[in-house]
């Protein structure tokens, strides 16, 4: 079975590539464009992976991935965060608050590439 | 005549009298007696010749008693009072009289006095010299700190400042609203500015760091600590403390066997600073963490367009999209970071802002100045100078800059006449060094551009195009033909005229201290003492009288100026004064304004009683109240303490009662007659704030004369006022 992917993002730029790059890998991908839609993505298709950005418009990142650490039922679902800050306090908030993983952008599509396929245990 | 011999030559004659006396008794007796011819004198004929004879002799003792008494008692005596006299006036001298002797002891006498007159002149004469030394010494404190960038505040132990400088006054003198709430003032605690923990803490921080130091550096200088706060205005300052040391401040503050008796408060704005700062900061933040969105899409577009060949073309199109859309917002982002910050950015040199006029003067002095190679001083003229043009340069980069072009024209092109002119140019400042005649090509200007600087053996690494773009300008060479003129144009941002110029220092009347410090101070404690018991001469006075709309203040008249000024030993500050009109939302009546001259227009826009009596309170804290005929006044003050929640419980002085104990016998006690009286120039009569000042005035003049009735704490001045007060009553 295919691995599932949900990217919530609001910067549609980004979105068009990595959706691109992770259908190529042959991954099933969803999109979310704000914080709220992404919650609700989570809980209705049950991703393996989400790719989460900090800055998004009704629910930031960091909230985001606080609401799915805070279900048992979704404990199974990693979580990959992006953002284009990158001070290494907002790092350590995000690895406090749950993530599995953390990414600065810019970043390669190798490097994400890589990040996913580990955190899918691929 | 030496002593002995007098003695003899007195028992001699005195004996020799003995024996005339007795001879000529006993010779009268014998001729007398009748002899056998029957001749000779009847017993009451001898009998009256006897008595004529020691008549004769008393008469002779007697004179002699008399001089004798007048050479060896009454001069002693006379000199006696005339010593007396010269221990109070050191210039006196003992008069040449009486006998020998005493003519001796007085010359003796005079001896010591010249020689007391002498030591005492000389010490009269050092102590002036130490007194005029101090004098100019504090002169030259004051000059100093009035001239110093950033405000000083000195303060002893319980907060009350000694010595503020000009910026510190008009850093830490307006109040929240910009207002005159004077806060800062000689005797005034500098805890209404700053809070106090604060201070508390900075002063046990530098008691601990200077115990640590321990017994072996005792002498050192103790450090100092630094806070940042913010003034009641807004401002955000950095003080610098560093502690006053002495020998004998309060034994909590020991350390070491010298205790801190006061503090040096060093301040600085940083307000303006703190905004750059914040400023450069939201810049590097906006374009590192603006750009990294952008550049992730970017490169992720980027990424599969290389990497994956076998894209659709509407595919590639979208990516190719996203990379353009990217890269238009990176670069528009770029552009209002530039324009937003490139000031901020540049400023990394210590620029200063100068007067462009100035910069033009001083500019020409350089270039006309006498060379060392003894050429003829090149001549300058200078034209088209605006005077209103400030900038924002590097002062001492720029008049090299400028002297080496000029003599460098003058040295390979001969030229004898430079032209400097200063013009505004848009948003620009336009700097020429214009001469005529003589061209070089563009190639050489830009050469001496780019060159280091060095002519006539004055050398410096940098080259004009170094400085010019130090001061954020650009220079070029250019020519006129048909004018003949070649010029280097120097075109500079204009900076904003300073708000902040140093006011100039208020000279100091003859023999007066300027008003900006009191060393006197330091021997200050205020916590300790009731007010009651101090003297007069120590206390902190606010001499204040109001103007109002009439003369019942229970009818509704109301308060339409209050003015006051300080005394703080015996001085009176002129400088920290309050001067505060008050709309009294009432009608002015026609005969009320023929007193004050106040007229309702000037009072629409000012504010009102509620806003005023508060700060007004705070300018009189921890001082005595000093008013003429200060219970009108005082009336007014209390009928508005309910709706202003202000109440004034401090001490109250009145000059019209203690005219009143001075000069019982005077049938007027008016203002103007007391001035009169004891000697005061009375101006400015009739609004609040004069008439103030000259109540001060009188006030001092009362201070001697009421020490000389015996009244010297402020107890003994209500007492006495107040037995007046009911005299007066009774009458």
């Amino acid at each position: 079975m295919n691995k599932k992917i949900l990217i919530a993002d609001d910067e549609q730029n980004i979105v068009i590539s990595i959706e691109f790059l992770l259908r190529r890998e042959g991954f099933e991908v969803l999109v979310a464009g704000d914080g709220e839609e992404a919650l609700a993505k989570v809980r209705g298709e049950r991703p393996d992976l989400v790719l989460l950005d900090v800055m998004m418009p009704k629910m930031n990142g960091f909230d985001v991935c606080q609401a799915l650490r805070a279900d048992p039922d979704l404990a199974g679902t990693r979580i990959l965060m992006l953002t284009a800050k990158g001070r290494d306090t907002e790092v350590s908030k995000g690895l406090g608050l749950g993530a599995d993983g953390y990414m600065t952008k810019p970043f390669s599509t190798k490097e994400l590439l890589a990040e996913v396929r580990k955190l899918l245990g691929m | 005549m030496a002593a002995p011999r007098k003695l003899i030559l007195t028992v001699v004659a005195a004996s020799l009298f003995t024996l005339v006396l007795v001879g000529a008794t006993a010779a009268l007796m014998l001729a007398g007696e009748p002899d056998a011819s029957g001749v000779g004198r009847s017993a009451a004929e001898r009998i009256v010749v006897l008595i004529v004879l020691l008549l004769l002799a008393s008469a002779c003792c007697c004179w002699v008693i008399v001089r004798l008494h007048d050479l060896y008692a009454a001069s002693p005596l006379r000199m006696a009072e005339e010593v007396t006299a010269a221990l109070a006036h050191s210039s006196l001298r003992v008069g040449d009289q009486g006998a020998a002797e005493l003519r001796v002891l007085a010359q003796a006498v005079n001896q010591l006095l010249a020689l007391r007159e002498a030591s005492e002149n000389d010490v009269a004469e050092r102590v002036r010299e130490a007194r005029a030394s101090l004098e100019e010494e504090r002169s030259r404190l004051a000059a100093l700190m009035a001239d110093l960038s950033q405000s000083v505040v000195v303060c002893n132990l319980d907060g009350r400042v000694l010595l503020y400088n000009q910026r510190a006054r008009q850093e830490l003198a307006a109040g929240a609203d910009g207002g005159h709430g004077e806060l800062l003032g000689l005797g005034r605690s500098i805890y209404t500015v700053f809070d106090r923990a604060l201070i508390t803490h900075a002063l046990e921080r530098l008691q601990q760091a200077s115990r640590e130091l321990g017994e072996t550096e005792n002498r050192q200088l103790l450090g100092s600590a630094q806070f940042v706060t913010a003034t009641p205005a807004g401002r955000l300052l950095r003080a610098h403390m560093s502690p006053v040391l002495g020998g004998d401040g309060p034994h909590h503050a020991q350390v070491g066997g010298l205790s801190i008796t006061g503090f040096v408060l060093v301040l600085e704005d940083v307000t303006s600073s703190n905004e750059r700062h914040a400023r450069r900061d939201a810049l590097i933040q906006s374009l590192i963490e603006g750009g990294r969105g952008p550049l992730g899409s970017i490169r992720a577009a980027a990424e599969m367009l290389s990497e994956v060949a076998d894209m659709p073309a509407q595919q590639r199109n979208r990516f190719l999209r996203v990379v353009h859309d990217e890269a238009a917002k990176l670069s528009a982002q770029f552009e209002t970071a530039a324009s937003a910050f490139s000031n901020d950015l540049r400023e990394r040199w210590l620029l200063e802002e100068m007067r462009g006029a100035e910069v033009l003067i001083v500019a020409a002095r350089r270039i006309g100045e006498r060379r060392a190679d003894e050429r003829r001083a090149l001549a300058v003229k200078t034209e088209n100078v605006d005077e209103d043009l400030w900038l924002r340069v590097d002062g001492y980069g720029l008049f090299q800059a400028l002297r080496y072009l000029a003599w460098r024209l003058q040295d390979e092109y001969a030229v004898r006449e430079v032209r400097l002119s200063l013009t505004r140019s848009g948003q620009l400042a336009q700097l020429d060094l214009s001469w005529l005649g003589t061209f070089m090509n563009n190639e050489t200007a830009m050469g001496w551009l780019q060159d280091p600087m060095s002519v006539a053996g004055d050398s410096s690494p940098l080259s004009v195009t170094d400085i010019v773009e130090r001061c954020n300008g650009e220079i070029w060479f250019q020519r006129e033909r048909v004018s003949h003129r070649a010029f280097f144009r120097t075109m500079l941002p204009i900076a904003d005229a300073p708000t902040d110029l140093p006011r100039a220092v208020i000279a100091a009347a003859e023999g007066e201290r300027p008003e900006f410090y009191d060393f006197d101070l330091f021997s200050w404690s205020a916590a300790s003492h009731e007010l009651d018991d101090r003297l007069l001469s120590e206390l902190a006075f606010t001499v204040f009288d109001t103007e109002t709309t009439g003369l019942q203040p229970t009818q509704g008249d109301e308060i339409i100026q209050i003015g006051a000024t300080r005394i703080v030993n015996r001085r009176l500050l002129r400088h920290e004064c309050f001067d505060q009109l008050i709309n009294p939302q009432c009608r002015l009546s026609p005969q009320s304004i023929e007193v004050h001259g106040i007229t309702p227009e000037l009072l629409v826009d000012q504010p009102t009683i509620d806003v005023v009596l508060p700060k007004f309170h705070a300018f009189c804290a921890d001082t005595v109240l000093v008013g003429h005929n200060a219970a009108f006044d005082m009336r007014f003050l209390q009928l508005k303490e309910k709706q202003t929640g202000v109440r004034f419980e401090q001490p109250v002085l009145d000059t019209l009662l203690l005219s009143a104990v001075l000069h019982s016998n005077q049938t007027t006690h008016r203002l103007e007659a007391i001035a009169e009286r004891l000697g005061v120039s009375v101006f400015g009569r009739h609004t609040a704030l004069g008439d103030a000042i000259v109540t001060g005035e009188v006030f001092l003049k009362m201070l001697p004369l009421l020490a000389e009735m015996g009244i010297r704490t402020l107890r003994q001045a209500r007492e006495a006022s107040q037995k007046t007060f009911h005299a007066r009553l009774r009458y």
